[in-house]
């Protein structure tokens, strides 16, 4: 079978032709798409494995599907953001060790014709009741991520039910940061966000920051080190390395460059919260 | 364009190669064992045949999702082959994208290899050739069918996502492919640089395509049956 031939050929040689990993060492960091997506993690990752010669993998899912990767024993140190689901993952003995390393803020965006009239607004909870009672589109995550659960909660202290059913204005995508602020720039519609994920988002469109500056809105970022005891496959040593490297004075410093035209993403841990 | 797209550009030989390394090498490896089981599934007759070809047909529709969590559980370090660690590695990556392009080659090249088996199978049979030594004859006739059942495959593999999304992580610099990049390219709004991904894909698959198809043709396939030694 001459074309089998060829096709074995064809894929020995591409296969040749694809770079090497140079480092000995890789850990698995199962992190959130905010992270990975606001490219926080492309800028300083690089410095970390120059210093420790530590190749980290990085897998961009929810806070909510990284911290069942984690507990299937698929990864080997997390970086997340939903202090709830955290708690329960500690609790629920997967987590060694928890450490804030970054904070920064989520802010409703929407369409710079604002429907609801809430532009300018600091009261987060205030713009909610306000886009609920004036039926404007609403793009939820509904996807268990760190930001899905806050909206959650920040539904709940509305004191309103956005999806009793039968209601248009309010569209659970089940999609990341990235696919649900597509959606709301397709749909007109306001959304929450994480603030890192917003400025570097290359899709804006008529989108403004609507709300921004609620002490509720506070989005902080933990790593998390596994229990040996309940996942012995987890490169321990490696992990450490990483986790204390972020919550050193390097890796902060590392954090706190990281701009995007100007304005930082994220701010290391020591940092004052508004 | 943005500076982000722009780190992105310089990630992408290495993308190019292990899209090109996976689903050349998954549809290859479909394409040998698919093809030796399609021409056998036209040349024996045994109970039961009915139904391999009937659900190698069926599982044309095979979704990639499906097949990526079905291998996620099975390769997890909580599932029962865990310990090879092979999950969110390209060799994952290629199994998934092998096992949904094997049905589709064996269904193909045994459609094929029906009408080549009632022209040329008795011939074979009475030139004293058994049914096994009879398939490779089968499949050299029968070559270029051979090859679109195999493009078949690649065109598959070249073109999923669903399943490596799962089963690779989508690992920057590791096991981000054409396919999960242009997701990922998406989902961060840089919709101009996803477009630009999508038509680089789109030109590699055509050339990847069409260079196997006409490297074929130049060689002679109407081979003549040989008299089995």
């Amino acid at each position: 079978m001459k074309p089998l031939r060829l096709l074995t050929a064809l894929s020995l040689l591409s296969i040749v032709s694809t770079p090497l990993h140079a480092s000995a060492e890789t850990i698995v960091l199962a992190s959130t798409t905010s992270i990975e997506n606001s490219g926080l993690l492309a800028h300083i990752l690089p410095q970390f494995t120059r210093a420790s010669g530590i190749e980290v993998h990085v897998l961009a899912q929810g806070t909510g599907q990284a911290l069942a990767t984690a507990a299937h024993g698929d990864a080997d140190l997390v970086l997340v953001h939903d202090p709830e689901a955290e708690a329960k993952f500690m609790a629920e003995g997967h987590g060694l060790a928890r450490t804030e390393i970054a904070w920064n803020d989520f802010i409703i965006v929407g369409p710079r014709s604002d429907p609801a009239h809430v532009m300018g607004g600091r009261d987060v909870v205030a713009a909610l009741r306000a886009i609920y009672a004036a039926g404007a589109p609403f793009i939820s995550r509904g996807d268990k991520s760190g930001t899905d659960a806050l909206e959650k909660r920040l539904w709940k202290a509305s004191e309103l039910d956005p999806a009793p059913g039968g209601v248009d204005w309010y569209r659970d995508i089940g999609g990341g940061m990235g696919a649900a602020l597509n959606a709301a720039a397709a749909m007109g519609a306001y959304t929450l966000s994480d603030r890192g994920t917003w400025l570097s988002f290359g899709n804006k469109g008529e989108m403004q920051i609507e709300v921004e500056g609620d002490p509720r809105l506070i989005n902080r970022y933990d790593v998390i080190l596994l229990n040996p005891q309940a996942h012995p496959q987890a490169k321990q040593e490696p992990a450490h390395a990483f986790a204390t490297w972020l919550a050193s004075p390097d890796g902060q410093a590392a954090i706190a460059d990281y701009t995007i035209s100007g304005q930082r993403l994220f701010h290391p841990e020591s940092d004052p919260k508004p | 364009m943005s500076d982000v797209a722009g780190g992105a550009w310089a990630a992408l030989p290495h993308i190019i190669g292990l899209s090109l390394a996976v689903s050349l090498l998954a549809a290859a490896a479909a394409a040998v064992v698919g093809l030796p089981l399609g021409a056998a599934l036209a040349v024996y007759r045994f109970r039961g045949r009915a139904t391999l070809v009937l659900l190698a047909n069926a599982l044309l529709g095979l979704p990639p999702v499906v097949v990526g969590l079905a291998l996620y559980l099975l390769l997890s370090h909580s599932g029962p082959l865990g310990a090879l660690g092979l999950l969110f590695t390209p060799p994952a990556m290629t199994l998934a994208q092998f096992l949904l392009a094997l049905p589709i080659v064996v269904a193909l090249s045994h459609r094929a290899m029906v009408g080549v088996w009632e022209t040329y199978g008795d011939d074979l049979l009475v030139s004293g050739a058994t049914r096994l030594q009879a398939i490779p004859h089968l499949l050299r006739i029968g070559q270029m069918d051979a090859l679109t059942a195999s493009l078949a495959g690649l065109g598959r593999t070249v073109s999923e996502v669903g399943a490596i999304m799962i089963v690779g992580g989508n690992i920057a610099g590791y096991t981000r492919t054409m396919t999960t990049a242009i997701v990922l390219e998406t989902s961060e709004g840089h919709l101009a640089f996803a477009l630009a991904l999508g038509g680089v894909l789109v030109a590699i698959s055509i050339a990847v395509n069409a260079g196997v198809f006409a490297i074929a043709l130049r060689r002679p396939h109407h081979t003549t049956i040989q008299k089995t030694s």
